[in-house]
This record gives structure tokens, C-alpha cells and sequence, in this order.
């Protein structure tokens, strides 16, 4: 069986040593060794950051190291390009996948090595290999003919997968396979992969979440700070020993409660439906106190928060902030002192071209000059508080934001809305793609900002926030309401709460969990 | 081996969805028919004396449109890989002025001692009119891939450049060479009082093998499915191992081939080499292309529709000058309908995928 004779002990299938790497100044990697052999599935863990994205670059090719050795079944491996590294037998599947949305599921299986003499294409030959590649990965459900663009996210990873092992590949790596799929999806990914792993591939999983880790992998192997600092068996250490290798030290304090005192109701929301979702929500969010709304992807928290800020639609219901009734437009919930972090910054929450000054100070341009005139010293002036307030890691206010990690770029998002004083935060998914250590910057905030600072004479704000991540929602807020296919249940104190009541309400009256990490 | 074969059973049937794909490329196909047959209805009635209707009629309809639709076989190509071309119309006068000057003997007729072999300079002629053709895609292309600079701007350079080679070897002439046979037929109308079983001219008949031969070249090559894969996902098909630069140069050459033959059969219906000629084609052409169905951002896009697009071109221009429109009024009008035309495609196409 080829599992007996590919797994662990033997020869590894693939080594890196001492593998060093820098950009310009920056040193992305220090020192990193690494082993995989054939047959298992080896965790990649670390903080965003730490280096796991530049060493698989490394690996599959994408960038070379400036020093350090590799070698590949037995022999030095040195790819020059993505292209040589699959050819060689190392295929990366990427968080952004990787699929011509136009072509059919079996061009984009045989994409480059297309079947057929010569310059044609033979149809049923593709189809055929397909076929093949789709069974050796589960799935000959999936219609070879259908368009690979009309599949959800979870068929179209299984396609690239399915791509990858048409070509024979004998490594594969997953960057964060699951960031947006379903628990089910999670499941079938799982199985395949130790199908695959039974096959003999050599398969390297990276992951932020330690319950994925503990679910799928033999051995793991910690990145921090561009080092390798920690590998072993996965069923040899604890959460709490990943954790500390992760960041070098405890995270006890993660999430900072001090007393929330809720004032004044400034935000009522009263059955409030938009076009497709929410359904029906009705919610009341007082100064002081940070509600959280849980429920699975796609059960219209997002829509409800751009209801609220008039990004969408409001279909029936009564909606006021303040003292204003009535639906308005995005601009005008700024001026009534509403902000809002898009769950999605990259396309939505952050001109990424555009300077961390012009970002932070886009929707409040007072005093940067006069008679609208926008002056950049004067934009530097009033972002520097804010970059130095929340520790933004950065060359200047005039770096551009798509330069900097994702936390960083998280926290141009939410400067953005002290800047502009908002007193109505409405946070979505705020710490999505974020390391711990930038989280545990963001919820420090979250708790400043509901608190208030009467020293500098800024009032307690109301904070609405939507999460997927329950620990976080039960560890910041002080009420969470569950919204379930588009309908928003009542609110209760957090002690009322955990994790599972929590996962029962959003799948409501289904009894199977088909979502979200818990 | 435990070679495991579970979902064997669940394989929903392949042939039926296949069968499905098809019927809805068939009502696609339908749907742009229908509107070709509106515009043709209309034209009908507003055309008096039911001269919009006759075969002659007709028949030169299909000669405007065939210059439209032989361009428009690479014009399809190039937005299919999310590319543009904005030099065709100064490409066609550059091959009219190339192919007018090889049968004339250089500007003024004194290069004529090709004269003498009436065949060889003929079947020069054409291929000099092609091969500049090709030539202006194949720099073109190798600019685009090359400098890495978009076709947008290369092809916009292309657009006054091409045209100003035309002007100058043209001596900023018209070159009016003697008769030949071939030219004289290429694009002569074949119907005239009587019914003729010819039916078209040639340079129709051309243009249908020739779209043929590229709709079979872009299903069945493998060069034609990676100009699709390119303008769905270019990083992708790089990675995939897909030759960019080398199947982009093609596309744009190829292009460029069918560009060049356009040219030929644009000289052939007047016989006179046009520097100033086929002014603003390109954007009927890309018009042709976008109502045709073809997605200007890649990935999408069918010779068949381009075909239905250039006759719908064809349609409105011939109409509109029988219909005894004033120039300015014609020009006005048909910009409404490219965009309505447009717009009403993404509309179904939205409320499809809604669905």
C-alpha cells in the first residue's frame, strides 16, 4: 500500500534549510528549516506576518531565496517560477483561487496540457482526464462541461486541487483553504485531503485555526518572525503550546473588558428589512456598549449594517440615528456621526492605491485646508495621532496602504472613524485576516472606544459589530443578538451566551450545522 | 489499489447539461437573430416602395457587412483576450493602399512591368494587402507583450500611426489602378433584375468560409481555447503553463491577417486605393463584436454572434442611407442603438444569472 511506504520515518518527500530570504531592508526570512514527508499532511502555523506566505512563494517558486538549500525527492530543488515548481510536482492552491471563470470545469482541469495531436483539442479525451482527476479527488459528481465560474468557492479549490493532481503533482500546499468555506465544505475538503494523503502526496496545510490543525495534520511546524521555532506531532502538544511558540509569549489578556456603562439609545432599529435580507431586524444600540451580531455567512449581517449606513436599500421599517428618522445615503450617516468598516477592505473599506493620510482622512476633509482645499502636510498632521495611537506600522502617513499587512491596513480602516469622531461604529468582521497580536490591538480599542476618555473629552460610542468568530463576539461584547436567514433574534447579555446556544440559534430550525467555524 | 469509485452513482448526467448548454447557446444565438430581423423589419417599412426588400438589396447589405465581419474574426480574438484594436480602420486603408499600389505599379504606374503577368501581380496584390496587414498585428502584439504596455494604448498609437503610413506611401493620394479581373469581382454584386444562384458576390461567400474556419479554430485548437483562458484569468493560464506572449502575438497577428484580407475586399468594392478609406471602421467592427455578445472584459465571446453584429452594422447603415437620412441624423441614430443594443444584452444577462 503506498501509504506503508510513503509515510513519515522514510526519506522526506521534500526539505528546506536554512532558507533565508529579504526584501529591500526587510528580512522576510530569517532561518527556516522545514520537512515533509510523503503521505502526511504537515500544519504550517504562524501569525500573519511571521513569514508562511514568502516561504511558499519560496517554495512554489514564486520568489527565490537569497540563500539556503531545498531539495525535492532527494535532489536540489531551486524552481525559478510557479510554472517550473508545478512542472517539477509542487502545486500551491492560494487563498485567491486560481480558475478562468469562463471556461469549463475540464479546460480549467487541463489548462496548458490540454489532450490532442498536434494544435487541436480533443474534446473527449479532456473530458475523459477530467473525469479522472475529479474521481481521484471525490468528486465525479462535479459536471466536467459545467462553467468553472458557476460553481461555488468549495468545487471551484476542489477544481484547482483536481488540476494539480492531473499534473501529477506530488506536494501540495493550501493557503488558508477554508477562510470561506462552510462547515460541510470544511469536512469534504478534509476527507480529500487524506485521500490524497493516502495516495502519498505530501501536503502542507497552513492555518490560523488550531481546531483545523488538531482536525487534519500529522505533524506541524510553528513560523514566528520569519524562524521556524517550534515542529513536532500534533497529537503530542496543546493549544496553549502552538499558541505560545505562535507569539512568543502568553495571550492571556486577549480580550480587555473594562465596565461598560450604557447610556442614551443612539442607534433604533425597528423591523428593518432591505431588498433580499435582513427580513426582519429590530435592534436598539445604546452609547457605551459594543452588541455583536452572530449567524452564519449569508444570513444577511452584513446586508443589515449596510442597510443601516444606506450602502443598501431599506425596503420597510423604521430606522433612526440620533434624532434623525428616515433612510439616507452613506454620506449623510457620516454626518450624523455613523462610520463603518467594510468586512471587506481590499475592494470596499480602503483605497489601497491611496496614502495612509488620504485613507484616514477621506471622509472627514475639515481643517486640511481652506475653502476645500485639501493640503497633504496638513493630512499627514492629522493622521500621525491616529498612526501613533494605534501603533500603524508604517514608513510615513504617505505610504500607501496596500503596502502594509493586513492588520495594519485593518487599523487605517477604524482611524478612519475615530478621525472623522464617529460615535456609531459599525464594525464588520473587523478582524478578519488579522495576526493575533494586531486583534488583541483591536479589541483593546473596541473597549476604549466604548468606554470613552473624559480626559480628552470623547464621549463613550455606540459599537455594533459583526462577527464570525464566536470566541471574539463572547469576549468584547456586552449583548449579542443572532441573526438567522435574515432575521435578527432579540439581543441578551453575553453571560446568557456561549459558543454552542449561540451556533444553535443561527442554524435555527435546521438541525444540521452546515457552517461557520464555532 | 483502494482506488475508491463512491460517487460513481451520483454522476448527474453530463450529457444532459450538455445538451442544456447547448439549447441555450442556440436561444442566444436566436435571440440576436431576432433582433437582426427587427432592424431588418424596419428598415423594411420605412425603406418606400419595398425597395429595402430585394435581393440586390440584400445582397449589398452583405457586402457592407462583410468588410465588418471578415475584421471583425480577429477583432473577436483580441476581446476575447481582454484586449482591444483600435487600428483596424487604418489598417484596412493601409492594405487598400498597398494592394492598389502592388496592381498599379507603385504610386503613379511607374513601377509596371508586373503588368505583364496579369495573374502573378494579382495574387501579389492580395497577399501584400494580407501580409501588411498581418504585419501592422504582429508589431502590435509584440509592443503589447513586449513593453507590457495595454493594447489600448498601443493600438491607439497604432490608429494615427498606420493611418499616416497609409497617407504617406499613398503620397496622400487616391491610387486608381487599372481593371483586373479578380478586383472586379471580388465584391460585385451578382444580383440584378433577375434572380442569380450565385446568390452573393464572392468576397461574401469568402467571408463565410473564413468565419467558419476561425469559429472551428477557436473550439477546436488548443490556441483557441487558450485565448479564452487568457482573458478569463491570465495569471491563471500563466501559471497553467499557457505561452502568453506567444499565443497574444498570434491573436494580434491572426488578426491582423483577417484585418489585411478585410482591406482587400474593402478595395475591391470601390477599386480605388483609399488612404483616407474605411475611416472609423474599427469602431463598427468593435460594435459588431460587443453586440454580438463578445465581453470587452475577455473571456466571453462567439464568431456567430460577431457575425449577427456586423449585419445588424450593416443593417443600419445601409438602411438608414436608403431610408434618405441625412448623414448626421444616421450617425446619432445608430450610437443610440449600439448602446440600447448593449445595454439590453447585459440586462438579459444579469436577470439570467439572477435566475
Amino acid at each position: 500500500m503506498a501509504e506503508s511506504e510513503g509515510s513519515s520515518a522514510g526519506v522526506p518527500l521534500l526539505t528546506m534549510r536554512g532558507v533565508h530570504k529579504r526584501f529591500g531592508p526587510t528580512i522576510a526570512l530569517k532561518s527556516v528549516d522545514l520537512t515533509l514527508f510523503g503521505g502526511e499532511v504537515l500544519a504550517l502555523i504562524g501569525e500573519n506576518g511571521a513569514g508562511k506566505s514568502t516561504l511558499m512563494k519560496v517554495l512554489s517558486g514564486a520568489h527565490t531565496a537569497d540563500s539556503g538549500a531545498m531539495a525535492f525527492d532527494g535532489k536540489a530543488y531551486a524552481p525559478g517560477n510557479p510554472l517550473a515548481a508545478r512542472k517539477a510536482g509542487v502545486a500551491m492552491i492560494y487563498q485567491e483561487l486560481s480558475i478562468a471563470p469562463h471556461l469549463s470545469v475540464m479546460e480549467n482541469i487541463l489548462l496548458g496540457v490540454e489532450p490532442g495531436a498536434g494544435p487541436m483539442v480533443s474534446w473527449p479525451q479532456m473530458r475523459a482526464r477530467a473525469l479522472q482527476a475529479l474521481r481521484e479527488v471525490g468528486r465525479s459528481d462535479i459536471n466536467p462541461a459545467a462553467r468553472a465560474g458557476g460553481l461555488s468557492i468549495a468545487e471551484q479549490q476542489l477544481v484547482e486541487i483536481a488540476r494539480s493532481v492531473a499534473l501529477g503533482c506530488r506536494v501540495l500546499v493550501l493557503d488558508e483553504p477554508t477562510s470561506s468555506l462552510t462547515r460541510r465544505d470544511i469536512e469534504n475538503l478534509f476527507s480529500m485531503l487524506r485521500r490524497l494523503r493516502a495516495q502519498g502526496l505530501g501536503i502542507v496545510y497552513i492555518s490560523h485555526f488550531l481546531e483545523e490543525v488538531r482536525a487534519i495534520s500529522d505533524r506541524f511546524t510553528v513560523l514566528r518572525d520569519g524562524s521556524s521555532v517550534g515542529e513536532g506531532k500534533t497529537a503530542d502538544v496543546s493549544d496553549e503550546d502552538i499558541i505560545r511558540l505562535m507569539v512568543g509569549r502568553n495571550v492571556e489578556d486577549l480580550y480587555p473588558r473594562t465596565d461598560h456603562h450604557p447610556g442614551e439609545v443612539v442607534l433604533n432599529v425597528d423591523k428593518v428589512a432591505g431588498e433580499s435580507k435582513p427580513v426582519s431586524a429590530s435592534l436598539q444600540l445604546r452609547r457605551g456598549e459594543v452588541l455583536g451580531i452572530a449567524g452564519l455567512i449569508g444570513a444577511g449581517r452584513t446586508e443589515l449594517l449596510r442597510t443601516i449606513f444606506g450602502l443598501d436599500q431599506i425596503k420597510s421599517g423604521q430606522l433612526s440615528v440620533f434624532a434623525y428618522h428616515g433612510p439616507a445615503a452613506p454620506g449623510q450617516r457620516w454626518d450624523q456621526g455613523v462610520g463603518m468598516v467594510s468586512e471587506d477592505r481590499k475592494s470596499e473599506g480602503l483605497a489601497l492605491q491611496m496614502s495612509i493620510a488620504d485613507n484616514i482622512t477621506l471622509s472627514n476633509p475639515h481643517g486640511l485646508g481652506p475653502m476645500g482645499l485639501v493640503f497633504p502636510s496638513r493630512q499627514d498632521a492629522a493622521s500621525r495621532p491616529w498612526i501613533g495611537k494605534l501603533s500603524i506600522k508604517c514608513a510615513s502617513p504617505r505610504q500607501s496602504v496596500g503596502d502594509l499587512s493586513g492588520g495594519n491596513q485593518q487599523k487605517v480602516a477604524i482611524a478612519r472613524l475615530l478621525h472623522h469622531n464617529a460615535d456609531v461604529l459599525l464594525l464588520d468582521e473587523p478582524t478578519r485576516g488579522v495576526d493575533i497580536g494586531a486583534k488583541a490591538q483591536i479589541y483593546q480599542l473596541i473597549n476604549e472606544l466604548a468606554v470613552g476618555d473624559p480626559a480628552s473629552g470623547r464621549k463613550p460610542c455606540a459599537i455594533l459589530v459583526v462577527s464570525s468568530y464566536l470566541p471574539e463576539l463572547l469576549g468584547i461584547c456586552d449583548r449579542i443578538a443572532v441573526m438567522s436567514r435574515g432575521l435578527l433574534g432579540a439581543s441578551r447579555p453575553v453571560n446568557e451566551w456561549n459558543a454552542h446556544t449561540l451556533m444553535v440559534e443561527a442554524v435555527g430550525q435546521e438541525t444540521q450545522l452546515t457552517e461557520t467555524r464555532a | 489499489m483502494t482506488q475508491v469509485i463512491e460517487n460513481e452513482s451520483k454522476t448527474s448526467s453530463p450529457a444532459k447539461t450538455r445538451s442544456r448548454q447547448a439549447l441555450a447557446g442556440a436561444l442566444e444565438f436566436a435571440i440576436r437573430l431576432a433582433a437582426l430581423g427587427v432592424v431588418f423589419g424596419a428598415f423594411a417599412l420605412l425603406v418606400p416602395g419595398g425597395k429595402f426588400v430585394t435581393a440586390s438589396n440584400i445582397e449589398n447589405l452583405l457586402m457592407q457587412s462583410a468588410v465588418y465581419a471578415m475584421c471583425g474574426l480577429g477583432m473577436t480574438m483580441i476581446i476575447i483576450t481582454g484586449g482591444i484594436d483600435l487600428s483596424a480602420g487604418s489598417a484596412i486603408a493601409l492594405s487598400m493602399v498597398v494592394t492598389s499600389m502592388i496592381l498599379n505599379g507603385g504610386v503613379d504606374g511607374t513601377g509596371a512591368q508586373l503588368q505583364a503577368h496579369p495573374f502573378l501581380v494579382t495574387v501579389l496584390a492580395v497577399l501584400g494587402g494580407i501580409a501588411i496587414g498581418a504585419l501592422v498585428g504582429l508589431v502590435q502584439g509584440s509592443l503589447i507583450t513586449g513593453l507590457r504596455l495595454v493594447p489600448f494604448i498601443v493600438t491607439l498609437g497604432g490608429f494615427t500611426t498606420v493611418r499616416g503610413l497609409a497617407k504617406k506611401i499613398a503620397a496622400d493620394q487616391e491610387i486608381n489602378p487599372p481593371p483586373n479581373w479578380l478586383f472586379e469581382h471580388l465584391m460585385n454584386p451578382v444580383q440584378g433584375r433577375t434572380f442569380n444562384w450565385e446568390l452573393f458576390a464572392p468576397g461574401v461567400w469568402l467571408t463565410i468560409a473564413m468565419a467558419i474556419f476561425a469559429a472551428a479554430m477557436l473550439r477546436y485548437t488548443k490556441f483557441g481555447r487558450r485565448v479564452y483562458a487568457i482573458g478569463s484569468n491570465e495569471s491563471t493560464a500563466r501559471l497553467c503553463g499557457v505561452p502568453i506572449h506567444r499565443t497574444k502575438i498570434l491573436v494580434y497577428t491572426i488578426a491582423g491577417l483577417f484585418t489585411g484580407l478585410a482591406g482587400v475586399m474593402e478595395f475591391s468594392k470601390l477599386n480605388i486605393g483609399q488612404p483616407t478609406g474605411a475611416m472609423s471602421y474599427e469602431l463598427y467592427v468593435i460594435a459588431a463584436c460587443v453586440i454580438g455578445g463578445t465581453s470587452l472584459s475577455g473571456g466571453v465571446g462567439k464568431i456567430s454572434g460577431t457575425m449577427i453584429g456586423a449585419l445588424i452594422i450593416g443593417t443600419l447603415y445601409a438602411g438608414a442611407q436608403q431610408a434618405g437620412w441625412a448623414k448626421e441624423d444616421q450617425e446619432i441614430v445608430i450610437g443610440i442603438i449600439i448602446v440600447a443594443a448593449v445595454a439590453l444584452d447585459q440586462l438579459r444577462d444579469r436577470s439570467r444569472r439572477k435566475s
